[in-house]
């Protein structure tokens, strides 16, 4: 293939900096992969000295069976607070946003503006009367409490995000469908839902991999160690006398690996999401 | 628009009313009931005092002629004034590069760049820290091999470092959002409006000056806004990777809170810092909703 000389350079130089910058991307994640399955000794001195190599899953299987927090029964627990509190928020935030989407009412616009408000409030300015109100409701400390904070904490940005995702929805076949007698229930589920279904898709794994990657909430209101998630575990793996990378790189492999498929099997919802929850139509 | 039919939109919100007021505006209601007192004893504004003006939020004793603790009001602003540009920059010039059709695999350099947005965020933390690790980590020994040994130590375990491993890692972490965000907006733009600025004989400076950044402003208020809101509510990656340590070198606000909340036990003091935080919030926050009008 021939080429001009300046496009020749400029061909050159435009890829020398995008995969310099990519690699310098993907060293930290190659560093955590290389000390993951590797013995300590081998990495201690910087996992890029490749002689020996031992390649072993002794690290996994000491993070997953850790004596005093395995990063399996972590795993349970993230995935069975992920899952409701994925689905509850979805389910209610988007009822709300068909309010806001189709129905026009005393205060819409006000309330609106508070949701988008919520949508940037720290959870610290929630956790102290939290705690207080589910030990009052014998919640603390047990999943349940933790999915509903989690639903809660959801039902901000899912009504905005589903809320755009309505606007843009044709208004037609709904029309068609009352003009029919058909109930605003029943047009929602039968209808509304059904079309709305990528948007349902976006925000069901954006919420599922946000839940299951929160720390902070479950650090305050999980504190028995047989209840902790899987990235509460993770702090506690670093061992006595040395920080074990190779346990902490493993665990980390196993606590991540769940967002990062969601990820690589839904890509299209995934960004298409993110764009749609930070940016308005 | 739909006519309102009785009561029907307010069906449709019930549900997420009755999970929103008891579970998120009665706990900030409280929250801010709670700053004006003191071991259930109205103390009007003393608690602010006390703590707005300890040396925990601004240290200005240290600040900024002495090594940290500088306060993590002071951390939050420092983090802030290099986080914020660097990443802002560095995902539009990924934009723009890997929009380019000689860029060989750029989708698969966006998907690297994006892997820190995905990953849990106290994993971000723990990477940050193994690799500012004397002997095992990457940037260390890197900084040793150039002959800098000053900066070949563990950076979470001194004062003068600990702040600056956070907010690296945090550039590596939050990159990928304005990536994403600048790449979908400069796709957006119609291809004629280039063609137009060629043919009058525009550069490409001036292209880039009159017609992409201005066209990309929408994109900008928001990468900021939301780069702000990230930034002040930084809590996972400090936690796990310094602790806020050492001796608060690397505290945050966020993590303050927490700190005044189950270390000393204090929900009063731990209540004006959530204040506080929020306060500072509002700033992007409400820049976002006015720019909805």
């Amino acid at each position: 293939m021939s080429m001009p000389r300046y496009k020749l350079k400029r061909y050159i130089v435009s890829n020398a900096i995008a995969w310099t910058v990519g690699i310098i991307w993907l060293i930290p994640f190659l560093g955590v992969l290389m000390a993951s399955v590797r013995p300590y000794n081998q990495i201690v001195n910087g996992w890029w000295h490749l002689h020996p190599f031992t390649l072993t899953l002794k690290n996994y299987v000491d993070a997953f069976n850790h004596p005093m927090f395995p990063i399996g029964v972590g795993l349970r627990n993230s995935l069975i607070i992920a899952v409701p509190g994925a689905i509850i928020p979805l389910i209610v935030a988007s009822l709300a946003a068909y309010a806001f989407a189709r129905y026009s009412f005393p205060v819409k616009n006000y309330l609106f503006a508070f949701i988008v408000l919520l949508m940037a409030l720290p959870q610290q300015m929630t956790i102290v009367p939290l705690y207080f109100l589910l030990r009052d409701m014998h919640l603390l400390n047990t999943f349940r409490g933790l999915i509903l904070v989690h639903s809660a904490w959801g039902l901000a940005w899912i009504t905005f995000f589903m809320r755009n995702y309505f606007s843009m929805l044709p208004t037609d076949v709904e029309e068609a469908a009352r003009i029919d007698g058909a109930s605003d229930a029943k047009i929602f589920y039968k209808i509304v839902l059904p079309m709305a279904l990528p948007g349902l898709i976006s925000a069901a794994i954006l919420q599922f991999t946000w839940v299951w990657s929160d720390f902070f909430l479950a650090l305050v209101f999980l504190q028995d160690p047989s209840k902790y998630v899987a990235t509460q575990r993770l702090p506690l793996l670093r061992g006595q006398y040395y920080v074990n990378w190779g346990v902490l790189t493993a665990a980390s492999i196993m606590v991540m690996v769940v967002p990062l498929l969601v990820y690589a099997l839904f890509q299209k919802y995934y960004i298409s999401g993110m764009i749609g929850w930070s940016t308005e139509k | 628009m739909r006519k309102p039919r009785s009561l029907t939109p307010l069906f449709f919100l019930l549900p997420a009313l009755v999970l929103m007021v008891p579970f998120v505006i009665y706990p900030v209601l409280k929250t801010i009931y709670f700053s004006f007192f003191l071991n259930g004893k109205f103390v009007g504004l003393d608690n602010y005092r006390h703590v707005l003006l300890s040396s925990d939020i601004i240290n200005l004793e240290r600040f900024p002629t002495k090594s940290p603790p500088w306060g993590s009001l002071i951390n939050n602003i420092i983090f802030i004034a290099i986080h914020l540009p660097s990443t802002i920059f560095l995902g539009l010039g990924l934009a723009l590069l890997l929009r380019k059709e000689e860029v060989k695999g750029s989708s698969l350099i966006k998907s690297i760049v994006f892997l820190g947005m995905v990953i849990p965020m106290i994993v971000g933390g723990l990477i940050t820290r193994f690799l500012f690790e004397q002997g095992a980590g990457v940037i260390p020994s890197v900084l040793g091999a150039l002959g800098i040994k000053s900066l070949d130590i563990t950076w979470t375990a001194f004062p003068q470092t600990a702040l600056f491993a956070v907010i690296l890692g945090s550039i590596w972490i939050w990159t990928g959002f304005s990536m994403l965000m600048y790449s979908a907006g400069l796709a957006s733009i119609p291809k004629d409006y280039y063609e137009a600025a060629l043919i009058d004989g525009a550069n490409k400076f001036q292209i880039f000056k009159n017609v992409t950044w201005p066209l990309l402003k929408p994109i900008t208020i928001v990468v900021v806004a939301m780069t702000l809101l990230w930034d002040l509510k930084i809590f996972d990656i400090v936690y796990v990777a310094t602790g806020g340590g050492p001796g608060g070198a690397s505290m945050v606000l966020a993590l303050q809170m927490w700190d005044y909340f189950a270390r000393e036990l204090n929900y009063n003091y731990a209540a004006v810092v959530a204040v506080l935080l929020t306060t500072l919030t509002l700033i992007p926050a409400m820049w976002l909703i006015r720019r909805r009008e």
